[in-house]
């Protein structure tokens, strides 16, 4: 099979040696079926070992390939060669610290998604005597496309609140918390509220949108933050008329 | 962390998007095609007929509702694309568009109750 030659340019930062990230390029003979990430291993293999990025599993589950390909936010092992043209460029997702070439930091990723509480609260243990839940169709219907997110942050490289404003909470983040609002087995709304309300939660979204469009999941946040908004909007406005009622709702305790 | 007052805003702004996509492409069709078209007769939309229904107590506070809802719409969505566009002195954009939506609630007040 004949090989196509592409040049790579890639955002080179190595810390110890450079002041600034700087563009690298390689010509690269690639095949027909590859995809991005195929070109930089092909890189890492053989032309440049001391080039490092992140990935996996190669086929858009793991969520650790997320880079900016021409622009675009994507996964490089879903980033066909064929969709491209000869000249690409790759760089580390915008909107976060670079740690090393095309890795960036994911610490402050990481503190966000634990902020939501991404897990089950359930009001009380389930009375079904082995121990699960039930769940209609209709009911796993309601939260499943939010449950897709594979992590890969390419919602907050093309986020300009979280470019604006690094305390926001985030697409990702808000979108997993409504993945559990919505899910019938949990009653954890209330204990979510304080960061998913506040000022850096879900109003500080805009509306602008680009999270869905660059999705590799269809997970569509932005519809998420939306449907949020109106659910929060309720509650406020409940508070308000009936302040009592809020005590009623932290069904599991919880202080934080 | 606190929690935010902006459902109140918010909750004005989503109920204007929604007042408009609903009664937007209805006055379009009527003003911009029915009308011209010849669909509804000129006598339909005769000043008398439109001042009646207007001056009528429930016209003047469903025109009112709607109004309200459509400046609170535009003051809000003035605000974030003024934050979007880098404006970031939110507290004069605040002021500025939250404080042209109540003067227009006021004088949208003021006009019906002329009427
Ligand atoms: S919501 Fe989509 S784009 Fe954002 S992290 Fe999850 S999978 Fe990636």
């Amino acid at each position: 099979m004949s090989a196509r030659q592409i040049t790579l340019e890639v955002l080179r930062y190595r810390p110890e040696s450079e002041s600034e990230p700087v563009f690298q390029s390689y010509s690269v003979p690639c095949q027909k079926e590859w995809v991005v990430l195929d070109a930089l291993n092909y890189v890492k293999d053989n032309l440049d070992r001391t080039l490092s990025f992140r990935w996996s599993c190669h086929m858009a589950v793991c969520g650790s390939c997320g880079m900016v390909i021409n622009d675009n936010p994507m996964l490089s092992c879903k980033a066909f060669l064929r969709d491209l043209p000869d000249h690409i460029r790759v760089e580390p997702l915008q909107n976060f610290p670079i740690e090393r070439d095309l890795m960036v930091s994911l610490d402050d990723f990481m503190d966000k998604l634990k902020s939501v509480k991404p897990y089950l609260i359930p009001k009380q243990p389930t009375a079904d005597p082995d121990g699960t839940y039930k769940q209609s169709s209709a009911q796993l219907k309601k939260f499943k496309p939010f449950a897709m997110c594979i992590n890969c942050m390419a919602c907050y490289s093309v986020c300009p609140q979280y470019g604006l404003n690094d305390g926001f909470a985030g697409p990702a983040a808000l979108a997993l918390a409504h993945r559990y609002n919505a899910d019938s087995r949990d009653q954890g709304r209330r204990a979510r509220e304080d960061v998913v309300a506040s000022n850096t939660g879900i109003w500080e979204c805009t509306f602008v949108g680009a999270c869905s469009e660059v999705c590799p999941k269809n997970v569509d946040p932005a519809a998420a933050i939306q449907q949020t908004k109106i659910a929060s909007t309720v509650d406020y406005f409940k508070d308000l008329l009936m302040p009592s009622g809020r005590k009623i709702a932290h069904p599991e305790g919880d202080t934080t | 962390m606190a929690r935010s007052h902006k459902p109140v805003v918010w909750g004005l702004f989503a109920a204007g998007g929604t007042a408009s996509a609903f009664l937007v492409p209805v006055l379009a069709i009527t003003l911009g095609f029915a009308v011209p078209l010849g669909l509804l007769s000129p006598t339909d939309l005769s000043f008398d007929r439109v001042y009646s229904i207007v001056s009528h107590p429930l016209g003047r506070l469903v025109l009112f509702g709607y109004m309200t809802v459509c400046f609170w719409h535009a003051a809000h969505r003035t605000r974030t694309t003024a934050h979007d566009v880098g404006l970031h002195n939110d507290r004069v954009t605040m002021i500025v568009c939250y404080g042209a939506a109540g003067l227009s609630t006021v004088l949208a007040a003021l006009f019906l109750l002329s009427l």
